[in-house]
């Protein structure tokens, strides 16, 4: 019993502590206020922006570190935030609308650490400040959606196979399709059964009906497609907003969390964030007879919408487009300076459009904006009721066949073509979503926070340092030691997980790991202690201390990880922040505890003749 | 230096039905507490606005009230939050008024009312339905918990020492749940999330006992299980203590210097250290001893293989 670790084992252990240093190292250097710019709408940011942005900021006499161009995005870094904060609202005033301006706080890790991939850990919204969202995707419109496309598409299938039907109806999660006799049921049955999946068919010979009812599978499916097109549609809203460092993740099955780190004015964020709106073109009526329609005898075929002001426009039901063909979508003026909105579709929709217009050239084409809006009202799964409302925004005459990209005019003033651009470039919503938790935390708090925590992570490290120093000795150096190594393991681990953030919570989960992770080195060492005091020799009692307190550390350790684990499932921000940082400390400290500390016992006192041991 | 010197075995489970009937009481007097106090829940589960600002002198609780009341937010709570200077205001949710909109009301209210310059510090809205899912996933959590750990526990020890862990769990949990409701302080997601940790600890403790007794089961063959565990309680007493200093150590230093926002985490934890430490010599062990351990239970079956007389032949 010599207690020698082979020389690759104690290497190892080197590698790993000096691999976690490596990557803890760029929170040293921390993170240089600045300013991003970035072109809005094929605006590009060139060496002539460059120094635009550098004369405008040397007159107004703003200093700053340095101005980089990258990516086709301006970097401004300054010293301190004040510098920042005027720079940003100086550019936000001078360049316009064709720039985003945004506050950002960027690494000032060095080249070379970032060329191996070190990045400092990021920082939680409760830290950094800013704005969270909590949204909900109301899953019962995205399934009605998705029946009223089905009898759409039963309709049109039906038809091209010359199978007669009656009608199409849908009623809670089925489609119904009546016949006019028992041929045609079964010809349709064994046709849709073979194009659909993910139906119950059942046929009812009584009274000639067919019904389709969607299975729990194909329910989920549409759902979680809801919920993902959402979490996208977010996403591109979010970079519309020009905020650096956005976080826009689910959360459950119909939640989604959206992060804005630094965005103070949270009502510009909601407007966007929380207006669903779609578009959809239909052709106009005009065989209808509007009196007697509005008299509540509307064609079959037909519909009934209003434009802002109040005209009745009769539409027909068939759609001829919908909006999440749109590819890109932007605001100008046209030859008699009115505002427009320029519309560009992918090439299905593109196709769609041509078909639906060529025929219908000299006819009007209405544009209908359709917008959901929460309301106050809940059904009974307690969720918010949505109100569907739908607006004929522009009646225009086709006058040419259309193809992938057109215009529309009449949409209001500038500003509101602008905001129907920059929705429908968002694309459309499956299903609506609402806010349902708004968390905004004001700039001086978070630094505030971060204050508080690093000086707690301090004074406890301090305290059990000196502790431990003197119950110990030179063992308590050792654990001390490991502790040390531990802190930057945490650290380190914590820079190199991507969207891994630190929290207050999180802080609290780091010292709460300095006092826990030192558990598995007392157990060693009381064990040392006693095999020293039952008459064993010193070899054999570090032997037998680290031996016997293995299993136990594992145990204790691996229970302490399920409630991490469990606490990670269903925490939110903060609370995930706290049980990653428990997690990650957790298995650092086995390592740091078991195998770091033994690696330095076993070099110091390890394969020599001792009568006394200092610990 | 060593704090305890123990020369004797200390015979703790001589003193368990004392205990027992402590605890009982405690657990009790808590779950009387819930049922009358209730917990103060925080923001995260009941739902409304929580609006934090930080005045530049100190704060006027009465005024901000009238002035809030006058401003028609006559449902506000206002406190103090940390300093005479940090005030927090919670509103109740309402209809029909959009919260960005209610956060700016307040501030602006306020800053005409009383004159002074504010900072806007947090503002933080939860929906209702929220609040009431986050609840019930709380409590399925620490349930998903307590039954992973009752699981994990059998399968590594045996049935009766996850009774006993899950016992001591379930008591540590209620008691501290009871601190919150006594003193009526308030229940958010960073208490819940300190509960849990709370089970980590306690847990630990546990099974640092536990491994104890079924190492002593095994080495020592006379004596009753009491005296074992009496024994395995006395050995792995240094190592407790040390332990909870060290944990308690940097709780303090979060209760006194992690701030506001973290009392309520520090405060579960602290509480939860003390219990935890008291539960797992008495309640983990006691109840492990009540129903039954004994050294057949821990003594793993010796299965006859062939060869197994002989020597062992090591490379």
């Amino acid at each position: 019993m010599l207690n020698k670790y082979p020389l690759w084992k104690t290497l190892m252990v080197l590698f790993i502590v000096a691999f976690g240093a490596l990557f803890a190292l760029p929170n040293i250097y921390g993170k240089d206020p600045a300013v991003q710019i970035s072109g809005l709408r094929g605006v590009e940011v060139n060496l002539a922006s460059l120094d635009n942005v550098k004369s405008q900021l040397t007159a107004g006499n703003v200093s700053f570190l340095s101005i980089v161009l990258d990516n086709d995005q301006l970097l401004v870094r300054f010293t301190d935030t004040e510098q920042q904060l005027r720079a940003r609202d100086l550019l936000d005033e001078n360049l316009g609308d064709k720039y985003s301006v945004a506050l950002n706080l960027t690494p000032a890790t060095p080249a070379w650490l970032a060329s191996v991939g070190g990045t400092p850990m990021k920082l939680g919204l409760d830290l950094s400040g800013g704005v969270s969202f909590l949204m909900e995707v109301n899953m019962n419109e995205a399934i009605v959606k998705a029946q009223d496309g089905l009898v759409g598409d039963f309709r049109t299938d039906l038809r091209s196979e010359k199978i007669r039907y009656r009608s199409v109806k849908k009623s809670n999660d089925s489609i119904h399709v009546k016949f006019r006799n028992a041929e045609d049921m079964t010809a349709a049955h064994d046709f849709l059964k073979k194009r659909y999946r993910g139906f119950l068919m059942t046929d009812n010979a009584s009274n000639l009906t067919l019904s389709a009812k969607m299975t729990d599978q194909k329910l989920k499916e549409i759902r979680e497609y809801a919920l993902q097109q959402n979490i996208t549609i977010i996403r591109n809203r979010v970079n519309e907003l020009g905020v650096a460092e956005p976080l826009v993740q689910r959360q459950g099955k119909k939640h989604i969390i959206i992060e804005l780190p630094g965005v103070q004015d949270t009502a510009k964020a909601k407007e966007i964030l929380n207006a669903t709106a779609t578009i959809e073109f239909r052709l106009v009526d005009t065989e209808g007879d509007l009196t007697a329609a509005l008299n509540g005898r509307i064609p079959a075929s037909s519909k009934l919408l209003y434009e802002r002001d109040g005209t009745p426009v009769l539409l027909k039901k068939r759609v001829m487009l919908t909006g999440d063909h749109i590819v890109d979508a932007s605001s100008s003026f046209d030859e008699y300076s009115r505002p427009q909105v320029n519309i560009s579709l992918d090439s299905a929709g593109g196709g769609k459009m041509s078909s639906g217009t060529k025929s219908n050239i000299g006819k009007p084409m209405a544009t209908v904006f359709i917008e959901y809006k929460p309301t106050d009202r809940k059904n009974a799964e307690g969720d918010t009721i949505f109100e569907k409302i739908e607006e004929v925004i522009s009646v225009a005459t086709i006058q040419a066949r259309l193809g992938k990209s057109f215009r529309i005019t009449g949409a209001g003033s500038q500003s509101e073509a602008h905001n129907l651009a920059l929705l429908l470039r968002a694309g459309a919503l499956v299903a609506p979503i609402q806010i349902v938790e708004e968390r905004t935390v004001g700039p001086t708090l978070g630094a505030e926070n971060v204050r508080l925590g690093f000086e707690a992570i301090m004074m406890g490290f301090g305290a059990v340092f000196v502790f431990m120093m003197i119950y110990y000795r030179a063992f308590g150096v050792v654990a001390n030691l490991a502790l040390g190594a531990n802190l930057i393991l945490i650290i380190g681990v914590m820079s190199l997980i991507p969207g891994v953030a630190l929290s207050l919570p999180g802080m609290a989960g780091i010292v709460l790991t300095v006092g826990m992770a030192v558990d598995a080195n007392v157990l060693i060492f009381e064990r040392i202690r006693e095999e020293i005091r039952e008459g064993k020799s010193i070899q054999q009692s570090i032997h037998q201390g680290y031996d016997a307190a293995f299993s136990t550390i594992i145990d204790a350790n691996i229970t302490t990880l399920i409630a991490a684990l469990i606490l990670y499932a269903i925490g939110t921000g903060p609370i995930k922040g706290f049980a990653i940082t428990l997690s990650i400390g957790i298995i650092t400290s086995m390592f740091t505890a078991v195998i770091g500390t033994r690696a330095v016992v076993n070099a110091v006192w390890g394969g020599k003749r001792l009568d006394k041991l200092p610990i | 230096m060593q704090i305890l010197k123990l020369k004797e075995t200390i015979a703790f489970m001589d003193y368990r039905r004392g205990a027992m009937i402590f605890s009982i009481i405690l657990m009790l007097a808590s779950v009387f507490s819930l049922a009358t106090n209730k917990l103060s829940l925080g923001l995260d589960f009941t739902g409304g606005t929580l609006i934090e600002v930080g005045f530049e002198n100190r704060a006027d609780l009465t005024k901000i009230r009238q002035i809030l009341d006058s401003n028609g937010f006559d449902d506000a709570v206002v406190q103090l939050y940390g300093s005479s200077r940090d005030v927090v205001i919670r509103l109740a949710e309402r209809e029909g008024v959009k919260v960005e909109m209610l956060g700016n009301e307040v501030i602006s209210a306020l800053e005409k009312g009383t004159g002074q310059a504010m900072q806007m510090r947090r503002i933080e809205f939860v929906g209702g339905s929220v609040g009431d899912d986050l609840a019930e996933q709380g409590g399925l959590a620490m349930l998903t918990a307590l039954i992973c750990i009752l699981v994990y526990v059998a399968f590594r020890f045996e049935w009766r020492f996850a009774l006993g862990s899950v016992f001591a769990l379930f008591h540590d949990v209620l008691l501290t749940l009871g601190l919150f409701s006594v003193l009526k302080l308030e229940f958010d997601l960073t208490v819940l999330a300190a509960i849990l940790a709370v089970i980590g600890y306690s847990l630990n403790d546990t099974i640092v006992v536990s491994d104890r007794i079924r190492e002593n089961f095994r080495k020592i063959r006379e004596g009753e299980p009491a005296e074992i565990i009496n024994i395995s309680l006395t050995q792995t007493l240094s190592r407790t203590f040390i332990t909870s200093i060290t944990t308690l150590l940097v709780l303090a230093a979060l209760f006194f210097r992690g701030g506001e926002l973290i009392h309520g985490f520090a405060t579960a934890l602290l509480f939860g250290v003390f219990v935890g430490t008291y539960s797992s010599i008495y309640v983990a062990s006691a109840v492990a001893l009540g129903f039954g351990i004994s050294k057949e239970d821990l003594i793993p079956e010796v299965i006859e293989k062939e060869g197994s007389d002989q020597e062992e032949m090591t490379p």
